[in-house]
C-alpha cells in the first residue's frame, strides 16, 4: 500500500525499500507463556508495520511494566521498556521533541489504568501524537494473578479470596471521558479486524487509544470467550461501521436505537422502524453516541460488546504540532536567540 | 535644605510589611538602584508560603533584606542597619534582629488599636519606651501617600497601596540613590494603567521629597561603588542565572532544551523563565505531575534533546523511580532540586540543604548519580553548565542542588563572554561498533568508551542502530536482558565506576588559606559559601588562622579532598541540615570532622560561624 495513505505521518521519513514483517522481528527469544494472546498481537503488528512504509529507525515503541510491556524487545525498531505506568509520559517527551518519529505505546490494563491512569488521561486530553495499544486481559499476569482495574467485580484472585470489591473501569469510556480524539477496540484473535483498526489509528493525527482484548491463558483464561467462540460470537459483537446502521447478531436481527429518554437500547430489528436504527458516525464531534455505545455491554456476560473505531475526530490539533509551531512562530517573528544578548539583558552597568 | 552626607562602607536594609504591601517589589527596586550605582550587593527575600495570609498578622509578614557595600560582600547581612516596618506585625516579627542604635522607620498609620491587638501589643510600642534603644522615625506613610495623591484619579485604596513607593522614595533619598531607574520601571510596569502609573510615580517622588524637607532625617548616607573587576555587570537571582545556564548548555552542546516540569515553590520561576525563550528552540512542558515531568524529560533525552526537570524536595521524592530508570538507561538528564525546608511539605518558601542524602541515596538499588551544587546566586549559571557537561559526557542523570536562598537571592554578575563558554560534545553514535562472531557489523548500546565508561548515545532516526533499552539489567556490551549473577555484579560496579570516573575531569578543590598555616578548615557546600567566607574573613581580622574550602562537586568528590581533610587539625562542616555532608565525609575518609548545623529555614549568620571558629580556636590554644 502506498504511504500516502497516512498523511498523519507526513513528517516521518519513508523507507526506500519495501519492508516485510520479518524486518520488524528481533533476534530476541519471545518469552511470553505458550498460548498467550500477546503472540497474535505481536504477529499482527509486525505484519502491519510494513504497510506504513516508514524507515524503521523512525519508529519507536515505548512500554511500561507488565507482560505486554515486553513488547518493544521483539520489535526491530527503536524501543524502550520503561517503568510501571509511565510510558505515556516518557513517550510524550519523545513525541513532542521529535515530530519525525512514529511513536507507539504498549501497555496493559494494570499499567495504563491503575498505576498509570493519570498519564493516560492526560496524554489523551492533550491529543499527544501517540498510538497507545492497551492490552486488556482483566488480570495482573506478571505478578501472578491479582485482579486488575478492568476485572469484573467479585473476581476471586490471589489477593481477593472472597471476591474483589472494586467496580471495573471501562477503558473506552475512560478514554472518551478524557476527550480522546481516536478510540477503538479490537480482539487479539481477529487479526483482520485488528489490522483495520491499526490502519485507522495510524492514519489519525494525534493520540489514539486502542483497547485490545487479550487472553491470559494462565491467570484468566477464556476471559473474552463469548466474543471468540464461533457459535455465540456474532450474537455478542457489535461491529461498528462508520456511516452504517448499527445492526448485529448471528442473523443480523439486532440493532441499536434510542428509547424515549434518548438512551441507547438494543432491540430486535423486527420490532423497530428501520428509520429508528442509529446510523453510526465515528467522526461526530460530540462524543455522546460513542460514549453511549461504550456503556452498552454487560461486563460480566459481554453481550452487546461493540468493537471497531468508536471515535475518530480531527477538530483538535495534535499537541506536538502545536508545540513545534509555537517555537517556529516565535523564531519567525523574532529571529533565533542570541545568547550574548540574553546574558547581557537590559539593565547593566560597567566597571572600568 | 542641604543635608550632611555621611560615607559608610556597608548598609543592610530590611523592608518588612504585610504580604500585600509590596515589600518584595520595593526591595527589588532598591536593589536595582544600588546595583546600578556599582555597589556589591546580596539580597535575602523572606516571605510566607500563604499567598495572602490574613492582613496584619504575624504569619502574613513578608520581608526583603539587602546588603550593599563599597567592597566585595558575601552575605546579605546578619542584622539590618535600618528596618522599615509597615505595620505592627512587621515590627514585632523583625525587631529582635535590629541592633541597638539602628534606624527604625515605622508607618504610624497602621498602629491602630485593632492592628496592635492582632499581634498582642497591649499598648503601642510607639508610645511607651520599648523602642528607645533605636533611632525611631515614626512616619505617617499611608496618610502622607494618600495626601500626595489626592489630585489623582485613583481610589483611596489604590492610593494607599502606593505607600510602598513612598517608602522606597524615602529610602532612596536616605541612601543617596538615583531615582530614574524606578521611574522608568513604573512607567513600564503600569503602561496599561496610566492613572496608576502617575500615582505611583507621584508617591515615589513624594517620599523622596519628604526625606529632603523633613527634620526627621538630619543626614544622608552614601555608599561608594565597590572595587569590582572591570567588566559589564547585571544583577541576577539564582533561578534566573540557573535558567540562563541551561540555555547556554543547550547552545554550547547543540542539543535542544526540553524542560518537563510541574509547578512547585521555589523552583517554578525556572519553568516560567525558560518558557519565555522559544527563540532558542526551548520547549517547556507543564506536566500533569512530577513523575510525568521527569518522564517527558527522559523521553526527550532519549530522542536526543537536553532533557531537564526542575522541582524541589517533595518532587524529587516522586521522581526517584524515573531517576533510577535514567541510571539504568544511561541517558543524559538534568534533575534540578531547588531545596526547601522539609520533611514533607515542610517550609515551602524557606531554605534548607537537607536533600543531599536524598540525592545521593534516594533510590532503590545501587544507583549512583553525580551531584553538583552552586555556591551563590550568580554561580547557578556555571553550575548548570557543569551539570550539563557531566550529564552529556557520561550519559547519566545529574543532580543540581540549588536552594531557596540561592533561587530568590540576587547579586551582581559579571556577564560572561558567550564565545568563551565551554562547549559540550554530545558525540551521538552514528555507526555500528561491534563485529559479531559471524562477521556482521552490529550496534551494541552498552559497549563503553574506555576512558569515560560512557555508553554510546544512539538516537531514534539513526539507521542501522535500532536497539531496545529498559530498566531490566542488561548484559555488559550487548545490552540484552541478562539475569546472570556475575554480569549483574559487574554492571553494578561499572555504573559506580563510571560516576567515580567523573572525578578525573573535575578540578582539584582549592583551599583559601592565606598564610598556609591554618589549623582549622571550614568546609561547606552550596549556599553557605557566603556566610562561611564572611566568617573566615572576620575571624582572620582578629588573628585566628582559619582556612575555607567549598565543594561544588558532592558526588564524586574532587580527587584531592581526602588529602586536604588530613592536612587540618579541625575540619568544621557547617550545613543547614543535621550533618549530611559531614556523614558522607566521615564515612568516606574516616576523619573526625565536626558538624555545625542549624535548620531554621534561613541562611547562616556569619556572626554565629565566627563564634564557632573563635571557640574552636580557643579550645585548640588551651590544649596546646
Amino acid at each position: 500500500m502506498s504511504t500516502d495513505a497516512f498523511p498523519a505521518l507526513s513528517l516521518v521519513p519513508k523507507s526506500d525499500v519495501e519492508m516485510k514483517a520479518k524486518d520488524f522481528k528481533t533476534d530476541q527469544e519471545v518469552r511470553w507463556c505458550p498460548g498467550c494472546g500477546d503472540y497474535a498481537i505481536l504477529a499482527a503488528i509486525q505484519g502491519f508495520m510494513p504497510e506504513l512504509g516508514l524507515k524503521k529507525e523512525n519508529i519507536v515503541f515505548v512500554s511500561g511494566i507488565g507482560c505486554s510491556s515486553r513488547f518493544p524487545y521483539y520489535m526491530d525498531t527503536y524501543g524502550m521498556h520503561s517503568i510501571h505506568g509511565r510510558a505515556p509520559a516518557i513517550a510524550t517527551g519523545l513525541a513532542t521533541t521529535r515530530p519525525d518519529l512514529s511513536v507507539w505505546v504498549v501497555t496493559g490494563d494494570g499499567d495504563a489504568l491503575s498505576i498509570g491512569g493519570n498519564h493516560l488521561i492526560h496524554a489523551l486530553r492533550r491529543n499527544m501524537n501517540l498510538k497507545i495499544l492497551l492490552f486488556n486481559n482483566r488480570i495482573y499476569g506478571l505478578t501472578k494473578g491479582q485482579y486488575s482495574p478492568t476485572s469484573e467485580q467479585g473476581k476471586v484472585t490471589k489477593s481477593t479470596p472472597q471476591g474483589s470489591l472494586d467496580y471495573a473501569f471501562n477503558p473506552v469510556s475512560v478514554a472518551l471521558g478524557a476527550e480522546a480524539t481516536f478510540v477503538a477496540r479490537t480482539i487479539d484473535s481477529d487479526r483482520k479486524h485488528m489490522t483495520e483498526v491499526l490502519r485507522a489509528a495510524a492514519a489519525h493525527e494525534g493520540s489514539a487509544l486502542i483497547e485490545i482484548y487479550q487472553n491470559c491463558n494462565i491467570f484468566n483464561d477464556n476471559a473474552w470467550e463469548p466474543l471468540k467462540e464461533n457459535d455465540v460470537r456474532e450474537d455478542n459483537l457489535i461491529r461498528l461501521q462508520d456511516g452504517e446502521p448499527i445492526i448485529f447478531g448471528n442473523n443480523a436481527d439486532k440493532c441499536v436505537v434510542r428509547d424515549s429518554d434518548g438512551h441507547l437500547q438494543v432491540m430486535n430489528v423486527a420490532d423497530v422502524d428501520q428509520a429508528d436504527i442509529i446510523i453510526f458516525d465515528a467522526h461526530a464531534k460530540d462524543p455522546g453516541l460513542a460514549f453511549g455505545l461504550s456503556r452498552l455491554y454487560n461486563p460480566r456476560t459481554l453481550t452487546n460488546t461493540p468493537i471497531g473505531v468508536f471515535r475518530d475526530v480531527t477538530h483538535r490539533e495534535a499537541y506536538d504540532r502545536m508545540a513545534q509551531q509555537q517555537v517556529a512562530d516565535v523564531i519567525d517573528a523574532q529571529g533565533p536567540g542570541d545568547l550574548q544578548a540574553l546574558l547581557r539583558g537590559s539593565d547593566t552597568w560597567t566597571v572600568n | 535644605m542641604t543635608k550632611q552626607v555621611v560615607q559608610v562602607d556597608r548598609v543592610v536594609i530590611r523592608f518588612a510589611g504585610d504580604s500585600g504591601d509590596g515589600m518584595q517589589l520595593t526591595g527589588d527596586r532598591f536593589t536595582s538602584e544600588a546595583a546600578w550605582m556599582g555597589n556589591d550587593l546580596l539580597t535575602l527575600p523572606n516571605f510566607p508560603a500563604e499567598i495572602r495570609a490574613p492582613a496584619g498578622t504575624l504569619p502574613g509578614v513578608s520581608s526583603f533584606q539587602l546588603a550593599f557595600a563599597d567592597h566585595d560582600i558575601t552575605t546579605p547581612g546578619d542584622q539590618p542597619n535600618v528596618l522599615v516596618a509597615m505595620n505592627p506585625a512587621a515590627l514585632k516579627a523583625n525587631i529582635a534582629d535590629l541592633p541597638r542604635g539602628s534606624d527604625l522607620i515605622v508607618n504610624t498609620d497602621e498602629f491602630t488599636k485593632r492592628n496592635l491587638e492582632k499581634v498582642g501589643y497591649a499598648s503601642s510600642p510607639l508610645e511607651d519606651d520599648s523602642l528607645e534603644a533605636y533611632r525611631l522615625h515614626p512616619i505617617a506613610l499611608t496618610s502622607m501617600t494618600v495626601e500626595a495623591l489626592k489630585e489623582f484619579d485613583v481610589t483611596k485604596k489604590e492610593a494607599e497601596r502606593a505607600k510602598n513607593m513612598f517608602a522606597l522614595g524615602l529610602l532612596l533619598w536616605l541612601y543617596h540613590r538615583p531615582t530614574e531607574g524606578t521611574v522608568d520601571f513604573l512607567k513600564k510596569k503600569f503602561a496599561a494603567k496610566p492613572e496608576i502609573m502617575k500615582a505611583n510615580i507621584a508617591a515615589f517622588e513624594a517620599g523622596w521629597s519628604y526625606g529632603e524637607t523633613t527634620e526627621e532625617f538630619s543626614v544622608q548616607y552614601e555608599v561608594k561603588p565597590a572595587a569590582m573587576p572591570a567588566g559589564t555587570y547585571r544583577n541576577i537571582t539564582g533561578n534566573l542565572a540557573l535558567s540562563y545556564g541551561l540555555i547556554a548548555a543547550s547552545e554550547q552542546s547543540g542539543l535542544k532544551l526540553f524542560l518537563g516540569s510541574y509547578p512547585i515553590t521555589p523552583a517554578s520561576d525556572i519553568l516560567h523563565e525558560l518558557s519565555k525563550h522559544k527563540r532558542f528552540g526551548v520547549m517547556t512542558f507543564q506536566a500533569e505531575d512530577e513523575i510525568a515531568g521527569i518522564g517527558a524529560a527522559l523521553g526527550a533525552s532519549y530522542g536526543g534533546s537536553l532533557g531537564i526537570t526542575t522541582t524541589s524536595g517533595p518532587g524529587i521524592a516522586l521522581k526517584s523511580e524515573t531517576i533510577g530508570l535514567a541510571v539504568s538507561l544511561e541517558l543524559p538528564l538534568l534533575v534540578i532540586n531547588v531545596q526547601r525546608g522539609g520533611p514533607s511539605t515542610g517550609l515551602p518558601t524557606k531554605t534548607e540543604q537537607s536533600d543531599l542524602l536524598q540525592a545521593m541515596f534516594g533510590r532503590n538499588g545501587e544507583s549512583p548519580v553525580p551531584i553538583v551544587a552552586p555556591q551563590s546566586p550568580a554561580d547557578c549559571f556555571d553550575a548548570a553548565l557543569e551539570a550539563a557537561r557531566i550529564a552529556v559526557t557520561y550519559r547519566t542523570p545529574v543532580f543540581l542542588l540549588s536552594d531557596g536562598y540561592l533561587a530568590n537571592g540576587s547579586e551582581p554578575w559579571q556577564i560572561p563572554d558567550a564565545t568563551e563558554l565551554p562547549t559540550i560534545d554530545p558525540a551521538f553514535a552514528t555507526a555500528a561498533n561491534h563485529t559479531s562472531d559471524d562477521g556482521t557489523e552490529e550496534f551494541w548500546p552498552y559497549l563503553r568508551d574506555p576512558q569515560t565508561l560512557a555508553r554510546p548515545w544512539a538516537i531514534p532516526g539513526t539507521a542501522g542502530l535500532e536497539h531496545r533499552i529498559g530498566g531490566l539489567e542488561k548484559a555488559d556490551g550487548s545490552g540484552n536482558i541478562s539475569y546472570d549473577p556475575d554480569n549483574h555484579d559487574h554492571m553494578v560496579r561499572l555504573r559506580q565506576a563510571k560516576v567515580d570516573a567523573v572525578a578525573e575531569t573535575i578540578p582539584d578543590l582549592e583551599v583559601d588559606d592565606p598564610d598556609g598555616d591554618a589549623r582549622i578548615l571550614m568546609l561547606g557546600w552550596g549556599s553557605t559559601y557566603g556566610p562561611i567566607g564572611a566568617a573566615c574573613q572576620i575571624a582572620r581580622r582578629s588573628g585566628i588562622k582559619v582556612a575555607q574550602a567549598h565543594l561544588r562537586h558532592l558526588n564524586p568528590f574532587p580527587g584531592n579532598l581526602g588529602e586536604i581533610l588530613k592536612r587540618y587539625d579541625k575540619v568544621v562542616v557547617p550545613e543547614i541540615n543535621l550533618g549530611q555532608l559531614n556523614m558522607l565525609l566521615r564515612a568516606r575518609f574516616l576523619v573526625d570532622t565536626y558538624g555545625y548545623n542549624q535548620v531554621r529555614g534561613l541562611p547562616f549568620k556569619s556572626s554565629e560561624l565566627v563564634d564557632v571558629i573563635t571557640e574552636l580556636d580557643q579550645q585548640m590554644q588551651e590544649s596546646l
